[in-house]
């Protein structure tokens, strides 16, 4: 998408949640046709401008979807993917499963934005099972969803709560897709993956070199 | 030949037999055939493979066959929710196969039984667990995992309205998985809001035709 060059910038304090769905809004191209995963990537939604001229796709069978619907406006044949009320933009339409993710397995989506629970260097995904012994698995849409679009970034947390890096050279969950990633926003640093160089464009309440030290992947940074 | 018209959900669902592979649609309650799936607990069949998005939610519908061990195997995307309670314990008691299909590949396959494709090659799930022990290709440097239509004897669904020759409107995105589990199973049971006569539905809109569509039912109202 819109890799121009990228220059490097960094600032004292950690993205705030909302920080990071602020900057993922900026960075998603006008007109773009978007979907936004369940959790993190949703509140991105809040932060579209009118005139970007975005238009959302939930994977149950709507474009044009437009903001969470609100007393009467709830109605329950009119739901997102993650099964809460919403509401229609004007020019909206409606189709069935199958033609929704051939829209997204068809390379028809310029971004999908998704959480994570890890990303290898190369773009690996994992985010849909634990694969925790007794652990039921669920997967939904999330393999459509990591491979389909022409661009699919991650945001998510740097860090685990024991402070592992979730950026890592090899997956340890199970696989969700191979080599789909192509950016990850976290709230210490921003990262664009290309042919297995992980280029930081941004560090947040952290140093380049603090980061390159705690991260187990190489990292090249940003002109 | 035109639908048979039931006279109640009981009369729809009065061939559903044990052992049957029945399709219920429905993504969250949006399109879920209720009524139809009360009836088909009614009517006693046991034994059922279900193929559905989900695997049931809280006390009700498809979660009570589930409860009633009338389930032998359940074929989704998505089976663990926070209220899926009665799947969890049948499935940890192993008292409940589950084939897991990412659900693009579940639509897909639901859309390729009914258009008589014997298999696809599909590049959702390549790499990953749930391709394990499948035919895998590599086409023009991308991988593809082979995937296999998903017949059924029976479909439940729900729309808006028909006509007295079968043709269906949905609603919203209630459509989801009604119009490919029409064509994909030897019948189609079709709960409605209201039958019209014939010539009231305007061709151009008409989403399911009536040839995919064996009974119908009327069910209350618009909801």
């Amino acid at each position: 998408m819109s890799t121009e060059t990228t220059t490097f910038t960094t600032t004292d304090a950690a993205l705030t949640r909302d920080e990071m769905a602020k900057i993922v809004a900026a960075d998603i191209p006008a007109g773009a046709f978007v979907n936004l995963g369940i959790g993190q990537p949703t509140n991105v939604s809040n932060f579209l401008t009118a005139e970007q001229g975005v238009t959302l796709h939930t994977e149950n069978g709507m474009l044009g979807m437009g903001p969470v619907a609100t007393g009467d406006d709830i109605d329950e044949d009119l739901i997102n993917a993650g099964k809460i009320p919403v509401t229609e933009l004007p020019g909206a339409s409606y189709f069935h499963h199958a033609d929704s993710f051939a829209m997204m397995r068809g390379g028809h989506l310029d971004v999908c934005v998704l959480g994570a629970f890890q990303v290898s260097g190369g773009g690996d995904l994992a985010n849909w099972h634990t694969g925790a012994p007794g652990a039921i698995p669920a997967v939904g849409g999330a393999m459509d969803l990591a491979i389909g679009a022409k661009a699919t970034w991650v945001m998510m947390g740097l860090f685990t709560k024991t402070g592992e890096s979730k950026l890592v050279e090899a997956l340890t969950y199970p696989v969700t897709g191979l080599g789909c990633v192509s950016r990850i926003y976290t709230e210490s640093a921003i990262f664009e993956l290309a042919d297995g160089t992980v280029t930081v464009r941004s560090t947040h309440g952290i140093t380049f070199e603090e980061l390159a030290e705690r991260l187990p992947v190489e990292l090249v940074k940003a002109a | 030949m035109a639908p048979r018209i039931a006279a109640t959900a009981a009369e729809a669902v009065a061939n559903i037999h044990d052992g049957a592979t029945v399709m219920i649609g429905g993504f969250g309650n949006a399109g879920q055939p209720m009524e139809l799936i009360d009836a088909l607990m009614d009517c006693g069949a046991t034994n059922l493979t279900v193929v559905n998005n989900n695997a049931g939610q809280a006390d009700a519908g498809l979660a009570l066959l589930i409860k009633e061990r009338r389930v032998a195997k359940v074929i989704c995307s998505f089976p663990r929710q926070s209220d899926s309670w009665h799947f969890d314990e049948a499935y940890r008691a192993g008292e409940l196969e589950l084939e897991l299909v990412p659900q693009g590949n579940l639509a897909e396959r639901i859309r390729a039984a009914g258009a008589g494709i014997g298999g696809f090659f599909t590049p959702t799930g390549y790499g990953t667990m749930l391709a394990e022990g499948k035919e895998t290709r590599v086409i023009d440097g991308k991988g593809y995992v082979l995937e296999t239509p998903i017949n059924a004897d029976f479909a439940l669904i729900k729309a808006l309205r028909a006509d007295e020759l079968g043709n269906l409107v949905y609603r919203k995105t209630a459509r989801n998985f009604g119009p490919i589990m029409a064509t994909a199973a030897k019948q189609s049971i079709v709960q409605v809001s209201e039958i019209v006569s014939t010539g009231s539905l305007d061709p151009e809109n008409v989403i399911t035709p009536g040839i995919f569509v064996d009974t119908l039912v009327t069910i209350g109202g618009n909801n």
